[in-house]
């Protein structure tokens, strides 16, 4: 570590703050990004001199704002543009600077530059590597690293997903109550979809490969939560994460397979993220406006509190599992309620409500291995195996087909 | 004379310290807590959650709750309770009672304790009562 460690964490922290501003006054996601490069290597040079300005976000912006402006005068002189057609409106963004910073103004430029990089034209995996570049200020070989493609193709999917942006537009006026709540939606998703990036590891090794995925989305979270400290879903959704990653270091076994929940050595549990959590949810519960994030978050919050597997409260999952289902209804919430019916009211119960679901989830992993476990409880062996048959064929990962193989090896004996 | 050391800092910056830079900070931070036990020197240490996870107990006629951290800059922290309790709800209820015994204005900052060490200060110096 050189003595510099400090200023990292500090640019790092202002980031999302001062690159949701240069993102409103140059309206151009690449020149947001060069004005903020700009200040972090002017900061570089004078903070060990000087020590940190007191406030670091409005010392990059004016900063970085005037390297962007010195940058655009220069290029209008050689366009040979008419500099005052540039700079009165730039003038103009430097009288009411002070104000805009002062103001709540700060919070809609970071949920925009958020919001930026959810774009509906953009697919899921540009979106997610979107805003580990822009927002969280990841390299794009740390980010290939993550995703676990090489450096130059993830250069081109940022590039493309930046391409589409400017074609598309970016919204820049304020948003209304209406707006801004479906904005802090998407971008709730967009931070639950790079979470499970980074958490839908088949083993330990790809695990610590995609852990700062996980790292991010939890990063993410608190930010937002920071904004918006009254949002219940908000809360859940941060709340929801931490009690997931809290398992992290007991999800995978000494040779680096999976190891289930249920299996779990819980005194491996990050117990401060278990901490937070907790905390979380309780908050999130005072403001009785359940969502899909508090439910799920409560769900993981029954797991992190029973202190050995037995000891689980399969009933309350039951019942938050039936809230889920009547705000969210999907095949796959009903697969998941199944399993705490089965802890619940016994396998035929669990059976009876998965059958069903056949049709529709015939091509999914998870339906086969967990009729085909239902029946092995109901010493129906045949169907048994026929069912973790399928989950083999299914498999994503040599993990998934190992686990089932397992269950079949126990069959036969 | 027993003081307080009130640690600030921004929480953003600290949540972008890299595992290698916050291991070595606490490293030398245990070092000089050690120092200080050896010395019997050393009350109770705690290291507080984020203040996302803070809620406040605002007094005055009817108490209000509010999600975050206390935030009035007129007002000053004037002391501090470590409690025990199985929920948030109890916690309020506590801030409350607080509130019930000293009326008026201010408020109660309640925030999760991430980390507790208890006193290890030599018996003498326990502070007089």
């Amino acid at each position: 570590m050189t003595d510099l460690g400090w200023i990292d964490p500090i640019l790092g922290a202002a980031r999302p703050r001062v690159m949701g501003a240069l993102l409103r006054y140059f309206r151009s996601l690449d020149t947001a990004e060069e004005a903020f490069q700009e200040a972090c290597l002017r900061a570089l040079k004078t903070w060990p001199q000087n020590g940190p300005p007191r406030d670091a976000a409005a010392w990059l912006i004016l900063v970085g704002r005037n390297a962007a402006m010195d940058q655009v005068r220069r290029q209008a002189k050689q366009t040979e543009l008419p500099d005052e057609a540039v700079l009165s409106d730039l003038d103009d963004a430097e009288s009411s600077l002070a104000d805009r910073l002062d103001g709540e103004h700060y919070k809609d430029d970071i949920l925009r530059l958020l919001f930026v990089c959810c774009h509906p034209d953009l697919p899921a995996t540009q979106q997610i590597a979107l805003a580990l570049r822009i927002v969280c200020g990841l390299s794009v070989k740390q980010i290939a690293q993550a995703f676990l493609v090489g450096e130059a193709a993830m250069e081109q999917r940022i590039t493309r997903a930046k391409a589409r942006i400017g074609n598309a537009g970016v919204p820049f006026e304020t948003p209304g109550a209406p707006e801004r709540a479906e904005r802090l939606a998407a971008v709730a998703a967009m931070i639950y979809l790079l979470f499970n990036e980074g958490y839908s590891a088949s083993s330990s090794r790809e695990a610590e490969a995609r852990k700062p995925l996980a790292e991010e989305a939890i990063w993410l979270a608190r930010l937002l939560l920071r904004l918006f400290p009254a949002e219940p879903e908000i809360m859940g959704l941060t709340a929801l994460m931490l009690l997931q990653r809290a398992r992290a270091k007991a999800r995978f076994d000494g040779e680096g397979n999976i190891v289930l929940l249920e299996d779990q050595d819980r005194s491996l549990w990050s117990r401060p993220r278990i901490a937070e959590g907790l905390a979380l949810i309780d908050k999130a519960m005072r403001h009785r406006r359940p969502g899909p994030y508090q439910i799920q978050a409560a769900i993981a919050a029954l797991h992190a509190r029973a202190q050995r597997a037995q000891d689980t409260d399969w009933a309350q999952i039951d019942l938050l599992y039936a809230n889920l289902e009547r705000l969210q209804p999907s095949p796959v919430v009903t697969l998941n309620r199944a399993v705490a019916v089965s802890k619940v009211r016994g396998p035929e119960a669990a059976l009876e409500m998965i059958e069903p679901l056949g049709a529709r989830l015939q091509g999914y992993f998870y339906f086969h291995g967990l009729k085909g476990a239902l029946l092995q409880q109901l010493e129906r062996p045949q169907e048994a195996r026929e069912a973790f048959g399928r989950a083999i064929a299914l498999a994503n990962t040599p993990a998934e087909a190992a686990h089932i193989r397992h269950h079949l090896d126990r069959l036969s004996c | 004379m027993l003081y307080a050391i009130l640690c600030y800092n921004s929480e953003e910056a600290i949540g972008s310290w890299s595992k290698e830079y916050h291991d070595e900070t606490m490293t030398k931070l245990y070092a000089v807590n050690d120092k200080l036990a050896r010395q019997g020197r050393l009350g109770p240490v705690a290291r507080l959650l984020p203040t996302t996870a803070a809620t406040t107990l605002r007094k005055g006629r009817e108490e209000m709750v509010i999600d975050g951290p206390f935030a009035e800059t007129k007002e000053q922290l004037l002391g501090f309770y470590v409690i025990d309790c199985t929920s948030l709800e109890e916690a309020i209820d506590t801030a409350k009672e607080l509130a019930k015994a000293n009326p008026g204005t201010g408020s109660y900052e309640i925030r999760p304790v991430a980390e507790f060490h208890p006193s290890q200060l030599a018996d003498e110096k326990q502070p007089a009562t």
